[in-house]
Parts: structure tokens; C-alpha cells; sequence
């Protein structure tokens, strides 16, 4: 228990992981759906301090990872346009495309530029008027209605030069399509609490029911997710299986209703692909009819773009919790931080690197370290 | 990408038509959109998210994760130079082997010096 001396509030820590032992009688196996909360979970070795009968699986929540190959081409295609100015976050300049990335564009001439928020894209296609302006509209529920303010902006003060490529995806058919996968071992999830800060808990108590699991929407610090996991685990020895909020101080259970109904009004639900799993039904937003003017496929004609994704990379089935990064036969040799084959090893939020990172190599540990997944 | 961090409003005011404001992540300042959480004032906290706002959060909640973002290097991640970090090799090569921190890094640790050779391997 040593490494509880760096929680926030070791005591703390302590007493949840105390209540989550005392109550955990079988063996249960969760999934933390947000990236963000298997970075903190390997950082803080988490997982190592749970009582043997509780798995960690990682989810799909990392958007950078779920990006599809296909999307990522389409970018770079776009990105080496001498006509464009490309803008993007920063953690996609390295994500790798079927032959080279956005930082070999920007090398090899391409205007990319990243910014911190999708308006700063739009203030450079204001100051550039004779250039098209492109932004890269990735992610999940929490960054969508940011770009989607964005596209709104661009229609009302009439910046005829900017463009959204989107890939945006949902979590909750997400949640559906692991449930369904064949193999699915997953009891519960551990919801991500950003993504309910937007768009609230509504969608979920018809999938906790429907699939008999437990959903609690759990925060991303150390403490949030000891406490996401204490509750899951209650629940699931009580053979319960209802929505629970282990992070009120940043979710209601409306959600943003402002960033919902701009949400509603400049997006619709599509069918999306997701990088290493495929497509799933209703997955998506694309742009709605009546913003397709801002919709960078249409207005570079980026069609007819194959890809194939490197045979040895297993990053699907890292997504979708059928196997520990570890376990990849490339990991740590042919895929690094430096190399990667597949986006899970390129984002801070990936799985992959997360495991690469905090030296999770799948070596055995000494009987103290003793891990049930490691 | 996925981060939302936590700022103190210092500002407020409109620009085309929109609410933007001021906003204090620790010592970075940066411009928010206030058009999701149209009611939040000046000395108040909020979630944001690549320069939007998303939720009100209180003041203690606000700051203790500020403090911790702030000792995980995830302000540096968010708000640091994303040029400079693509091209620099990756934080735990440059600082050499078993320089990852945080509990993890010890509790799972595969003997550090042959992760770092393989780094090295790798990366050239």
C-alpha cells in the first residue's frame, strides 16, 4: 500500500479502497470508458491496488485513438493543399496517417497550425480571407458543441472561408456495441464525467436496464474514480444495475441544455467508424443539411480514399478490452510513443501509451505488486 | 484533447455578439466562449473545455484540481508549446529510464533500464 502515500488524500484513498475490499465477494470486471481516466488509473497504479476480484478494462474514450485511418488521410490530403490553412489540436499532430502525419505535412510545407480552441481557427479564416481554412473537428460529446458553436459563428458573420472536417462520435452507442460484441466480458462502466457535463444522463438508464449493468459517472482524479469504482462494485454485488452520478460538483442530470440544443441544430447522428473497431450504427455526428456548406468533405471532394490498417497493430482490440496493450505482440518493439503503428500508442489518453509509459510491460511482479490484470 | 480544466473568470465582455470572457487556468490566461454557461460572472469558476466553458464548478473543487493538474504536468500538456512536444522525444526518454512518475510507474515497473534500451532501440 505504499504507493497510496501519493494520493491527494491518502486517507481517503485508503478508506474507499478498504469499503471496495470488505464489499467484493466475485470476480467483476469494469470498464472506464474515458481515456483520461485509464491515464490517471495506470499513473496512479490504481488497478494494482484493487482487490484481486476487480478488473479494469479500458474503453474506447479516447477520440484521438478512434479517429479513423480513412478521416486521418482525408486531413493530411487536405493539410498539404497549398490553398489551405489547416488548424488542429495539438495531440493529433502526430497521429499516423496511411503514410505520414500532420507534423511531415507541416515539414514538407503544409500550413497546419493548432490551436487551442476551434475559434481560433475561425479567427484566422477571418484574417485570411483568400484562404480556405480548415479545422479538424474530433471527439466526443465534450468537444462537440464547441465546434458546433463554431460552425453556428462561422454562418452568422458570414466567414465563407472556414470549414469543420468531422469525426465526431457518441458515447452510448459505443456502450451498446461493446455490450453486443461477442466475448464481452464487461459487468459495468464507469461513465465519463465530462462527456455527461454536456449532454447529462438521459441516454443511459435505458442501456443500464436493457443490458442489466451498472453505469456510474465517475470524474478523472484518483479519488473520483476510487469512489466511481466503490459504488460500481456495491452495486453489482447487490445485483443492481441503475445510473448513479459519483460526480455531482461538475454533472446535472440535464446536462448543458445551451450545448445540447446547438448540438441538435448544427449536427445530426450518422453512422461512424471508429479506428480499429469499425462502424457503429448511429455512432457519430456529421454536419445537418443545412450547415453542409461548412463540411470540409464536400468542399474538398476528399472522396475515394482507401486505407489499410498495419497488420500487426492490435489496437481494436485494445479499444474494445479484449486484450492488454501488453499482450500486442508489437508493443514496446515495432510500436513506441516515437514509432507508433496505431493511434492508442500516439495519444496521452491511449491505452497503449499510458501502458508504455508507466512500464507496463507485462513483466511478472514481485509478490507485493501483485496484480489480477498486469 | 479530452482534458477540461478549471479557470476563474477574470472578465467578461461581448464581441460579435458573443459572450467571451477572460479566464485564469493557473497562471495561463486564456479567451472563453460563455455561451454555454450564459450566467457564469466575473470571480466565478467553470469547467472549460478547448476554450468553452461547460459547466460552473466551485471554488474549493476548482482549485484542488488546478493543484493537481498542475503537479501531474497536465497544464504543461494542455497549454504548452504542441510543436515543441511533437518533435522532443517523449518526456521518459529524454529524462532517461524509470523517469515516468507517480505510483504506477513504481507498482507495475518492468525493470526500468531495459524499457529504456528499448526506447533507444526504437527510436532510432
Amino acid at each position: 500500500m505504499k504507493y497510496l502515500d501519493e494520493f491527494q488524500n491518502p486517507d481517503l484513498a485508503r478508506r474507499l479502497l478498504d469499503d471496495i475490499r470488505s464489499t467484493v465477494t466475485r470476480p467483476w470486471a469494469l470498464m472506464e470508458v474515458c481515456g483520461g481516466q485509464t491515464h490517471t488509473i495506470i499513473r496512479h497504479g490504481i488497478d494494482q491496488l484493487l482487490p484481486e476480484q476487480v478488473e479494469l478494462i479500458h474503453g474506447p474514450g479516447c477520440p484521438v485513438c478512434v479517429t479513423p485511418l480513412e478521416v486521418i488521410d482525408k486531413a493530411l490530403e487536405i493539410a498539404a493543399r497549398p490553398d489551405v490553412i489547416f488548424c488542429s489540436f495539438g495531440d493529433m499532430l502526430r497521429v499516423p496517417g496511411s503514410d505520414r502525419d500532420l507534423f511531415q505535412v507541416r515539414s514538407r510545407g503544409g500550413d497546419v497550425r493548432v490551436v487551442y480552441s476551434p475559434l481560433d481557427a475561425l479567427k484566422i479564416a477571418q484574417q485570411n480571407p483568400h484562404r480556405e481554412v480548415v479545422f479538424f473537428g474530433i471527439g466526443f460529446e465534450t468537444t462537440a458543441p464547441p465546434n458546433a458553436m463554431t460552425v453556428y459563428q462561422a454562418r452568422k458573420l458570414g466567414i465563407p472561408n472556414f470549414s469543420l472536417l468531422v469525426s465526431h462520435v457518441r458515447v452510448p452507442p459505443a456502450i451498446e456495441a461493446i455490450m453486443t460484441a461477442p466475448g464481452c466480458r464487461v459487468q459495468a462502466f464507469l461513465a465519463a464525467g465530462h462527456v455527461c457535463s454536456v449532454m447529462g444522463m438521459g441516454e443511459y438508464p435505458e442501456l443500464a436496464a436493457r443490458h442489466r449493468v451498472p453505469i456510474v459517472v465517475t470524474g478523472f482524479e484518483p479519488l473520483d474514480i476510487l469512489e466511481g469504482i466503490r459504488r460500481t462494485v456495491r452495486q453489482l454485488e447487490r445485483g443492481e444495475h441503475t445510473v448513479d452520478n459519483a460526480y455531482p460538483r461538475a454533472v446535472r442530470g440535464e446536462g448543458n441544455p445551451a450545448a445540447r440544443a446547438m448540438l441538435a441544430d448544427v449536427f445530426e447522428v450518422t453512422d461512424r467508424s471508429w479506428r480499429g473497431i469499425g462502424t457503429i450504427p448511429a455512432s457519430g455526428w456529421r454536419l445537418s443539411e443545412r450547415y453542409r456548406d461548412y463540411d470540409a468533405e464536400y468542399r474538398f471532394s476528399v472522396d475515394g480514399i482507401t486505407t489499410r490498417e498495419p497488420a500487426a497493430c492490435r489496437s481494436g482490440e485494445v479499444l474494445q478490452g479484449f486484450i492488454k496493450p501488453h499482450e500486442c505482440e508489437a508493443f514496446g518493439t515495432l510500436c513506441t510513443p516515437r514509432t507508433p503503428l496505431g493511434a492508442t500508442m500516439v495519444s496521452s489518453e491511449g491505452a497503449c501509451a499510458a501502458y508504455y509509459l508507466y512500464r507496463r510491460l507485462g513483466t511478472t511482479p514481485t509478490p507485493q505488486e501483485a496484480s489480477p490484470v498486469v | 484533447m479530452c482534458l477540461a480544466v478549471p479557470g476563474k473568470v477574470l472578465d467578461i465582455e461581448e464581441r460579435d455578439g458573443t459572450r467571451m470572457a477572460t479566464v485564469d487556468f493557473g497562471g495561463v490566461v486564456k479567451e472563453v466562449c460563455l455561451e454555454y454557461v450564459p450566467d457564469l460572472q466575473v470571480g466565478e469558476y467553470a469547467i472549460v473545455h478547448v476554450g468553452f466553458a461547460l459547466q460552473r464548478l466551485d471554488e474549493e473543487s476548482a482549485r484542488k484540481t488546478l493543484a493537481l493538474f498542475e503537479e501531474l504536468g497536465l497544464l504543461q500538456e494542455e497549454f504548452g508549446d504542441p510543436w515543441e512536444a511533437a518533435a522532443a522525444p517523449p518526456e521518459w526518454e529524454e529524462r532517461g529510464p524509470g523517469a515516468a512518475t507517480g505510483a504506477g510507474a513504481g507498482a507495475g515497473a518492468a525493470p526500468a533500464a531495459a524499457v529504456g534500451d528499448g526506447v533507444q532501440e526504437a527510436g532510432r
